[in-house]
């Protein structure tokens, strides 16, 4: 039953990236990651990630589709096909790159990981409670590192600000 | 139960896909949505390790890897809305005044 | 566990440069209420970001003899680190004395700059600190977010917005594959923490392909070919001053990142990344001394030389040995003088137009030796450091790290830097020859009053590059004893 969910999602994941990738307006493209974000969603909570499910529907759909909806509502989301300027042997470069990276990780992770199921222990809940107590003790450094990131970010907005706000 | 290794495999290649996209889109925008997209199959690597290790690591990664993310797309939507005041498109190839 | 029980001492430094970056905001705000003017609204800001590094660097010279561990051994703090804060520091602080001046031309955005500047320099400090894939990752992007937007930081001028929009797509996509790794790893051995890794790695595909990964993402970050495409363009269009600090700050922290990531990689033969760093490292000294033959101008043969430059500092990480990565720090402090120095030099000879690529151009250092002697007397003192000719630090930068590479049996490598290092003087005597013996015309530009803080940061360059190279002997020992206390 979890398995058929599972094929049945990740299918759609799969899809919905493509679709993503090849779009020729940028409006269907942040749409289609949007359902890609949201597939995930549901994959963190079959992983015993509830809390990573939630953050993400938060984080992701919330904030960072809407974000690039925003930006190519302003801007126009008309953007050429994929191959409107590149030549045909960097794209059936890229493509080949790309399958054989492909091949190459899938067989590696199909091989290693299928021989050593035995290393898995009790499965760890992800609850906010879980998370939030790991954060606060063993992860408190990366995590304050974490609110300087956010400040460089904030601080960075507000360097690229309007030029009309630049005379004060 | 749904073996670990699916998971893998399938953030793999959404990752690739996100990976082929950055190579083979020429639009500023595009090529962000597609490292979002490679962001993100990582986190559901990291997530699904977490789940056969049963501890909590790859979790907060995965969470703070959604942290990057996000500044991530703020100062770079920003960036590419200053490409836009001073030249009206996000094509990468139309931007050359320094060679690509 | 409670918060009395981290040792704060040892990240003493880095919470210094942040609470500066916090002061340097609210004082900002402070100025406007004041009504101050507003360049000396700038200046203010520049002393109070040149006090916080001065205090940063006296608390890490005061704890460069103890080696502490800490934050659940997130962060590790030793001699490794505390050389490379030294290094960042003083790449900071010449990059605000260009500033100074530099800044007002085309900004009022002081704190801002500043800001984001000290952030950077926090990014890189526990970067270099960092023994933990997360604290690792997480400290490369606050050095890469704030870089992003500094080098956009010239509003009124396109290359620097599209110098900014090509820095950060690759630096995002990069940081992709950096995670990717990081991600294997962690699936590998169940642990970020670089200790496990090492301990519990299976030496199969994971730990190969993760430690892979995280080289290529590492390669982008220190501008190594085939990953260099950005760097040019990044390090042309960026405002001079942010060129100057990034070239120097980003390369030091990445290299000494990477030297501790692969430490812990030990479970897979070292030899096997040796190779791969040695291919890396004579793709990037070559391509990098072959492209800067023919440039034009010299803010972009500056920025292939700097490529040039990553190859021979990955010689050090190659031999892999005390002596290989004494001699990457003494190189590594060499070049912050050379390399900031020539582009303070560089920054003078721009011109003021900001609707054209605003550019210091061969044309423009034409005969400017009989303008201004002792400005042109100082660019070819870098110039003839970064080629690498006695007896400035250049020279004995590159000699250690060819011994160092001799010595661990890697001779074809130093034969081939030894090669590359004739090319590359080929293209740094150029722009001597044009300033020294070509007659001024009306293209020469020099922008006068030279402004005294750039004056400054050049004097210290000069003094440091000829210091380093007088005191070479003594000062290699030195870093090799704090070195080999700490490891090995």
């Amino acid at each position: 039953m979890a398995l058929l969910l599972f094929l049945a999602l990740a299918l759609v994941a799969l899809l919905a990236a493509v679709g993503m990738v090849t779009s020729r307006n940028a409006v269907h493209s942040a749409l289609f990651m949007l359902v890609n974000f949201a597939v995930y969603a549901i994959f963190y909570i079959m992983l015993n990630a509830q809390f990573l499910g939630v953050v993400q529907v938060i984080v992701y759909a919330g904030a960072i589709v809407v974000l690039f909806l925003f930006v190519v509502m302003l801007i126009g989301g008309e953007i050429g096909a994929v191959r409107s300027s590149l030549r045909r042997y960097t794209y059936a470069a890229a493509l080949i790159l790309g399958a054989l990276f492909v091949a190459m990780i899938g067989l590696g992770i199909a091989q290693t990981i299928s021989t050593d199921q035995t290393v898995a222990g009790a499965p760890a809940a992800g609850g906010v409670e879980a998370i939030g107590m790991a954060l606060f003790t063993t992860y408190l450094l990366p995590f304050e590192l974490a609110s300087l990131l956010l400040l460089a970010g904030m601080v960075g907005g507000v360097a690229r600000r309007y030029k009309a706000l630049d005379e004060d | 139960m749904v073996p670990i290794t699916y998971y893998l495999i399938l953030s793999a290649v959404i990752f690739t896909i996100g990976a082929v996209g950055v190579l083979v889109r020429r639009n500023a925008i595009m090529i962000f949505m597609c490292i979002e997209l490679m962001l993100n199959s990582v986190n559901l690597t990291l997530v699904a390790f977490a789940n056969q290790w049963g501890n909590l690591n790859g979790q907060i990664f995965a969470f703070i890897i959604m942290a990057v993310a996000a500044v991530e797309v703020a100062v770079g939507l920003a960036i590419v809305m200053a490409i836009v005041r001073h030249k009206d498109t996000t094509n990468v190839d139309e931007i050359h005044l320094l060679k690509w | 566990m409670n918060l009395s029980s981290l040792n704060w001492n040892s990240l003493l430094p880095e919470l210094v440069i942040v609470a500066t970056s916090l002061i340097v905001l609210i004082t900002a705000v402070v100025g406007k209420v004041s009504r101050v003017d507003r360049i000396a609204r700038g200046h203010a800001l520049a002393v109070v970001t040149l006090i916080g590094l001065l205090i940063a660097a006296g608390l890490t010279i005061m704890q460069l003899s103890q080696p502490a561990s800490d934050f659940m051994g997130m962060v590790q703090s030793d001699a490794l680190s505390h050389y490379l804060n030294l290094v960042i520091l003083l790449a900071a602080a010449l990059a605000v004395l260009l500033a100074w001046d530099y800044l007002g031309r085309f900004t009022y955005s002081f704190s801002e700059f500043y800001s984001l500047l000290l952030l950077a320099v926090a990014g890189m400090m526990f970067l270099g600190k960092s023994t933990e894939l997360i604290t690792l990752f997480v400290s490369l992007e606050i050095l890469s977010i704030s870089l992003y937007i500094l080098t956009g930081f010239n509003r009124h001028q396109l290359a620097s917005a599209e110098a900014s929009l090509k820095y950060f797509l690759l630096g995002a996509f990069a940081s992709g594959f950096i995670v990717y790794g990081a991600a294997l790893l962690y699936g590998d051995t169940g642990s970020t923490w670089f200790s496990d890794i090492a301990a519990n790695a299976s030496g199969g595909f994971l730990t190969l392909a993760g430690f892979a990964l995280l080289l290529v993402g590492f390669a982008f970050k220190i501008a190594a070919v085939p990953f260099h495409m950005w760097t040019p363009d990044a390090y042309q269009g960026a405002p001079t001053p942010v060129t100057a600090f990034m070239s120097v700050g980003t390369k030091a922290a990445a290299l000494v990142a990477l030297f501790r990531v692969l430490q812990s990689a030990v479970s897979a033969p070292y030899e096997t990344w040796a190779w791969a760093l040695a291919i890396l490292s004579l793709l990037t000294m070559t391509v990098g001394n072959v492209a800067a033959l023919r440039q034009t101008s010299i803010k972009r043969l500056l920025a292939y030389s700097s490529i040039a430059q990553a190859g021979y500092m990955l010689i050090g990480l190659v031999a892999g040995t005390v002596l290989g990565l004494q001699a990457m720090l003494f190189y590594l402090f060499a070049y912050a003088f050379m390399n900031i120095g020539a582009f303070a030099c560089a920054s003078l000879l721009e011109s003021d137009d900001w609707s054209e690529l605003q550019d210091a151009s061969m044309a423009n250092a034409r005969g400017l030796f009989s303008r201004q002697p002792l400005l042109a007397t100082a660019l070819a003192i870098f110039m003839f450091s970064l080629a690498g000719i006695p007896p400035l630090a250049g020279f004995f930068g590159k000699l250690y790290l060819f011994d160092a590479a001799i010595d661990a049996g890697w001779l074809w490598l130093a034969l081939v830097a030894v090669i590359n290092s004739v090319i590359s003087a080929y293209y740094y005597m150029r722009v001597v020859v044009v300033m020294f013996m070509e007659a001024p015309d009306e293209s020469t530009r020099v922008r006068l009053p030279i402004p005294d803080s750039a004056i400054l940061a050049i004097v210290i360059a000069v003094l440091g590059a000829l210091l380093l190279g007088i005191l070479a002997g003594p000062s290699f020992a030195s870093l090799g004893q704090a070195v080999v206390a700490w490891r090995f």
